[in-house]
């Protein structure tokens, strides 16, 4: 079982529980994500999910927009390959990240502050350990610029 | 972003403790009932109940609600319960919106209850603030052609054709060779019944020819489809020495166009050696002899069964067949008994790495070993090797891993390389039916458990062996669940379908073309509008995926249930309480 302990930096008092919102999308990586729930597993109360029909729907401007008003990073938990609807859903996908991480650095976020990876309808394990790994690394990335 | 006053109700489900043990639900119910446009904000033990749903139709009609939140589980459990609430009180469905606060708040941080009650209100407030945006929309209704097109004439294609035909359904069943009947009509006694394929396919064929409502083109291929969902419009070509192409309107399309084998690489296992052949040469040499097995003119004493070949490849291999073929280990298990059974005498060999004879197939490995077969297992990375030595005698080399790793040499008659199903290769069929394949270059379903023969093209059904390998009752059960599939949206004349498709704003609009490339479906086009042309897309044609909306360089394609005003709430939404 794998958990997301608070990070605490030593420059700061208070625990930094890093903010992470998640592209999921309806039929492949939300079951993977609900299957880390209904099998009792845990990650950070930090991550929140939004879910889409396909990863290849996302606008890079909610990326930006999400980091703008105070998440301290977004993951993309992707279809990959399993995508149902566009069989190159994983070089759209690519593009977008591509985009926004351009859009990031244009408006002075670390680049970093995205990251994807394709979440399969079984994969609860692989979701709980990539955002524990990432919000390890947000953390050690510090509070975003805008976060209070 | 205001928009229209909104009568919003909330409704935050217990879950019988599920979710009540962990989330302080009083403050989730408060912080709903804070948000503007909550008029009523409730909790319920079981929002799911026959009474919770009472209470919730009672208040959207006495309230005067126009949008529902349901705070409780995974949308994948109770949209459609929801969906019904509304539709019931009177409520357009599609201004109710699923807060999933149990598999992903109260179950994955049942460790801290203030956390996971302040993250469960910013899934609630997002929920809220995308109701709030939400729009009355009416599903799409279709009128369906009440015909079938079946393409493939093997026993998947059969079946669903006279199943198809007994429920009031017109079908054209096409088939690309001369002859109906697929794979297995060629074959002799099949497992697990003992039934014999050639007879089986011939009292299909009986049974086919018998219905009215059904034509058969063999010879023939599908080349084209036009329309949508309820209402194709396909081209059928028929060859012969004038070859002519039929044109027919059909409300759903069954795939059943099954598979290949795979065919080994000369020296792969030793295959080219005279005396190493495939599992499909294998079955057809025992189903055309009886008593003991004759090779060449020399009895088959010794058989030797490699198994897993062309399967479960390492990554490593040139255009890897990652896949396990699941039917083969059983098939080669029933050939074996079948053998063992004419002919005492023979010994049988099978060098494996994992036997995968599930469910009641078990039965028939363990009389396979009772009628003599010898099983051996060998290292993923230690496969056997298969020549010829000096003397010119076939033999087998492995590393029996069940001996703690002794080397055998095996004498053999004849070497089986039990080989598996490859996709068939279809391209045009593919293109023409805009059928997703999945990694492994089968059509990819839906989803494999809740969705099985569905594809992403609506009415498109996919069954047998062209969605993976399988055996011939597994095909039977796909292309019956095909019909059914068919059924339920033919049958009743006319379909719905959810609006969450993506829509063009025509002012926004400049006409660059990018969204026409974008869309695979080719549901958009450019039409002329009111002094300028702008992309329209077709309501019946969109799949709803969005992927035309990140490629508008003017942002003016929003897909209905994720737009941009509504995704953007939602990002502000759960920023609004503070992360502990």
């Amino acid at each position: 079982m794998t958990t997301l302990a608070p990070v605490k930096p030593p420059d700061q008092e208070r625990a930094f529980v890093p903010r992470i919102l998640v592209f999921s999308t309806n039929n492949i990586s939300d079951p993977g994500i609900d299957l880390a729930g209904s099998s009792h597993m845990t990650y950070s109360p930090g991550v929140v999910v939004i879910s889409m029909p396909c990863t290849s729907g996302i606008r890079p401007s909610w990326i930006l927009h999400a980091i703008e008003g105070g998440f301290d990073g977004v993951f993309i938990a992707s279809d990959g390959d399993e995508c149902a609807y566009l069989s190159d859903c994983s070089t759209r996908a690519s593009r977008i990240v591509a985009q926004a991480q351009a859009l990031l650095q244009q408006g002075g976020h670390q680049p970093q502050r995205l990251k994807m990876a394709a979440i399969c309808s079984v994969c609860a394990e692989p979701f709980t350990r990539h955002v524990q790994q990432f919000g390890q690394a947000l953390a050690e990335l510090g509070r975003s610029a805008v976060a209070s | 972003m205001t928009g229209r006053e909104r009568r919003i109700g909330v409704y935050v489900c217990h879950c019988g403790g599920n979710i009540s043990d962990h989330v302080d639900i009083d403050q989730v119910v408060a912080a709903a009932q804070a948000e503007t446009g909550v008029v009523v904000a409730r909790q319920m033990m079981f929002a799911c109940s026959d009474s919770g749903q009472g209470d919730m139709e009672r208040d959207i009609k006495e309230q005067h609600l126009d949008g529902l939140v349901v705070a409780s589980c995974s949308p994948k459990l109770h949209v459609v319960t929801f969906r019904g609430v509304a539709k019931r009180a009177g409520l357009n469905p599609y201004e109710y919106t699923q807060v999933n606060v149990r598999e992903q708040a109260s179950w994955i941080h049942s460790d801290d209850e203030q956390s996971t009650t302040d993250k469960a209100i910013s899934l609630v407030k997002a929920g809220i603030a995308r109701t709030r945006l939400s729009e009355p929309l009416e599903p799409l209704v279709v009128e369906t052609t009440q015909k079938t097109l079946v393409v493939g004439g093997g026993v998947a294609g059969l079946r669903a054709a006279i199943g198809l035909a007994d429920i009031g359904l017109g079908v054209f069943l096409v088939e690309r060779a001369a002859e109906l009947g697929g794979w297995v009509g060629r074959f002799d006694e099949m497992y697990p019944t003992g039934k014999n394929g050639r007879a089986l396919i011939a009292s299909l064929i009986t049974e086919v020819r018998r219905r009215p409502a059904i034509s058969v083109f063999t010879g023939a291929e599908l080349v084209s489809k036009s329309g949508s969902f309820g209402n194709y419009r396909v081209g059928i070509r028929i060859g012969g020495s004038t070859p002519e192409t039929l044109s027919v309107e059909v409300g759903s399309i069954i795939v059943a166009t099954g598979f290949e084998t795979y065919q080994p690489e000369v020296g792969e296992f030793g295959y080219g050696i005279e005396g190493v052949v495939t599992l499909p040469e294998f079955k057809e040499a025992i189903d055309h002899s009886s008593g003991p097995l004759m090779y060449h003119g020399t009895p088959v004493r010794n058989v030797v069964y490699v198994y897993c070949v062309g399967s479960r490849q390492s990554a490593d291999t040139p255009a890897a067949n990652a896949y396990c073929s699941r039917y083969c280990c059983a098939a080669t298990v029933a050939a074996s008994v079948q053998l063992a059974s004419r002919d005492a005498q023979v010994h049988q060999y099978h060098l494996y790495r994992d036997m995968r004879t599930y469910g009641k197939f078990e039965l028939m490995y363990t009389e396979s070993r009772k009628l003599g077969s010898v099983y051996l297992k060998f290292a993923d990375d230690a496969p056997p090797a298969v020549a010829r030595d000096d003397s010119g005698r076939l033999v087998v080399t492995v590393r029996d891993l069940l001996t703690g790793g002794e080397e055998l040499a095996i004498a053999a008659d004849l070497v089986v390389l039990v080989t598996g199903m490859i996709p068939r290769k279809n391209e045009e069929l593919v293109s023409v039916l805009k059928l997703p394949l999945g990694t492994d270059g089968f059509f990819n379903e839906i989803h494999p458990k809740l969705r099985p023969v569905e594809t992403v093209v609506d009415g498109v059904y996919i069954a047998g062996t062209c969605q993976g390998p399988r055996n011939s009752s597994e095909s039977v059960a796909s292309g019956l669940a095909a019909v059914t599939q068919s059924a339920v949206i033919l049958k009743k004349g006319f379909a719905e379908l959810d609006p969450l498709v993506a829509v063009v704003d025509a002012d926004a609009c400049t006409a660059c073309g990018l969204c026409l490339d974008a869309c695979p479906y080719g549901a958009i086009e450019m039409t002329l509008g009111e002094g300028k042309s702008v992309a329209i897309i077709s309501e019946t044609g969109c799949k709803g995926c969005g992927g035309c909306v990140p490629v508008c360089p003017d942002n003016a394609i929003d897909l209905r249930g994720y737009t941009d005003a509504q995704i953007s709430a939602m990002i502000d939404s759960l920023l609004e309480v503070p992360v502990a």
